[in-house]
């Protein structure tokens, strides 16, 4: 028997991703991006989002369609972002699905975004041992969590105090000149640069807990960038970025194989945007080679957010005989990682 | 002919049926906060109300504001969405226009004004003909902008003691998915679409450009 197919719906921040999957095997991944009409104002607008989700919903369901070669009376089952995430961003994902539900007459499954970006590497790697550790990385999130069950027992073991690690890279961005989002442009200088120019402050970096800190190091670079205008000397982005970005790698990669020891257990799944920095995923193999652990990691693609992540999540939902959501749950723009389904 | 109508451009979530002949079913609630949970239930009630499936749908209608962004797109995502999964043609009619429906029998054979709110004490508002044809395109403005002398139907009057001194408050409050329903209906027997599902927010994104990173040393 064929598993079922299952359509996921992502709109949590600036990315319309409609997926479709069956099983673990990913037969659509559509993407539409705002990206571009946010980069002048530095960050993500959310009412820019919102109208960009509006526009861009129906015919990134149809491109999903078309790409896997099936028609919508084939799926099976809907999963959407339900949070957390951008409320307007995220209410206009949740009203799709539900239409699509109602249209079709079948299930529908409002998941935990965070759980999907865990979710999806198993469309690359096939299924996730557990129990697991779970860094997840991106420019509204910087969180460890210890995933015993994808589908409903995940702790949080440890989160970002302050700024995310991809805001961190948003601001230092713009500090060096370069574009946003500050992520490959960051990792583009840095390819030329010298990790090792500048010793930034690795912030909470032994503090025994599994929290993190981007603030204090964001701050360090302003302040080297500034000191180095005032002596009217060039600023070498290269060095800077390459130094910047050393400490991110360094501190996530070091809390995240601690975490794993600490818990004792021996597979760890990095996700997010930021996860598809070069550094980071070089820096986190050779760790957790040292140290025993067996690092799944998923492409680049897949790693930001996208809906193939939700309808993996979706579909492992399905398979575990989860009671779907219903037509009147709400978007939730704080859903904990706790509650991987909402009600 | 069975046409499914929904407004969620004010405080109101309004769903109706009409079989082409009348309305068949039709409910409303209020909940400015609750639009993403309300409506698709209502739908699923009124077309159970009905006896009807969503494949026996030949058409959507939808309200296209101006209202508040977050509602607004609630009943515009679904409509488009109902549009694409049946395959049925998607209307919108202008928000203001539907309440206008309403009360032009209020109105009794005078010019009207149809006031809704655009919160940061604005409202969205529009003038209409004796018999609700709208003469003005769709505006946001201060209270003070609104012409006086004509009754003013809508929230507008009830929220803004400013425009409810100018002229007499009339009804409805909010618009109601049947008259939607009514006016679709009204066009299709014509055989032209009202117009398409686009929304009419008449402001601008809120955000600014940045200047210069802040310095952080003295
Ligand atoms: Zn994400």
């Amino acid at each position: 028997m064929t598993a079922p197919l299952v359509l996921g719906i992502e709109s949590s921040c600036d990315e319309t991703g409609v997926g479709l999957v069956r099983g673990h095997d990913l037969l659509a991944d559509a993407i539409a991006s705002s990206v571009d009409e946010h980069a002048r104002f530095g960050g993500v607008v959310p009412e820019v989002a919102s109208r960009a989700h509006l526009e861009a919903m129906v015919p990134a369901v149809r491109r999903a369609l078309d790409v896997a070669g099936v028609g919508l009376g084939q799926v099976d089952a809907i999963a959407v972002t339900a949070g957390p995430g951008l409320a307007g961003a995220l209410l206009v994902g949740v009203c799709a699905a539900k239409a699509y539900a109602l249209a079709l007459g079948k299930p529908l499954y409002g998941v935990n975004h965070l759980a999907a970006h865990i979710a999806v590497d198993q469309l690359e790697h096939g299924p996730l041992p557990a129990p697991a550790i779970a860094l997840l990385v991106s420019g509204g999130h910087s969180s460890l969590l210890l995933v015993r069950r994808l589908t409903g027992d995940i702790t949080p073991l440890g989160a970002t105090i302050d700024d995310a690690a991809g805001e961190a890279y948003d601001k230092v961005a713009r500090l060096l000149g370069l574009p946003f989002p500050g992520g490959p442009p960051i990792d583009a200088a840095a390819r030329t640069g010298d990790a090792g120019s500048v010793k930034f402050p690795r912030s909470k970096y032994r503090d025994g807990t599994a929290d993190f800190s981007f603030s204090g190091l964001k701050t360090a670079v302003a302040r080297w960038v500034e000191a180095r205008e005032a002596a009217g000397l060039a600023v070498p982005v290269a060095d800077v970025a390459a130094s910047f970005q050393e400490a991110v790698a360094d501190v996530l990669t070091r809390k995240a194989v601690d975490a794993c020891l600490a818990q004792g257990v021996d597979h760890l799944v990095i996700s997010g945007g930021v996860a598809a920095n070069s550094r980071l995923r070089a820096l986190a193999a050779q760790r957790c080679e040292a140290a025993g652990i067996r690092l799944r990691v998923p492409r680049p693609g897949l790693c930001t957010d996208n809906g193939a992540m939700v309808a993996a999540l979706g579909s492992d939902l399905v398979a575990a005989g989860a009671e779907p959501s219903g037509a009147d749950f709400a978007a939730d723009s704080g859903l904990p990682v706790t509650q991987v389904l909402a009600a | 002919m069975l046409i499914l109508a929904f407004d969620t451009a004010t405080p109101a979530v309004t769903v109706a049926l009409h079989d082409g002949s009348g309305v068949v079913a039709h409910e409303s609630a209020v909940d400015a906060r609750r639009h993403g949970e309300l409506l698709a239930p209502s739908i699923a009630r009124i077309l159970a109300k009905a006896g009807a499936e969503p494949g026996d749908l030949t058409a959507i209608a939808v309200g296209t504001g101006p209202g508040p962004y977050t509602g607004l797109r609630v009943g515009l995502v679904t409509a488009r969405v109902l549009g694409s999964a049946l395959s049925v043609p998607v209307d919108g009619v202008c928000t203001l226009d539907i309440i206008a429906a309403e009360a032009r029998h209020a109105a009794a054979g005078r010019e009207f004004i149809v006031a809704t709110d655009a919160r940061r004490r604005e409202v969205y508002w529009a003038s209409y003909s004796a018999d609700a044809e709208r003469l003005s395109e769709p505006q946001v403005s201060l209270p003070a902008a609104v012409p006086a002398g004509y009754p003013v139907a809508g929230e507008g009057p009830r929220l803004h003691a400013g425009l409810a001194a100018v002229g007499e408050t009339i009804g409805p409050r909010y618009p109601s998915a049947a008259e939607l329903a009514q006016i679709v209906a009204d066009h299709v027997a014509l055989g032209i679409s009202p117009g398409p599902p686009e929304a009419r927010y008449l402001r601008r994104p809120d955000a600014r450009e940045p200047g210069r990173p802040k310095r952080v040393t003295p």
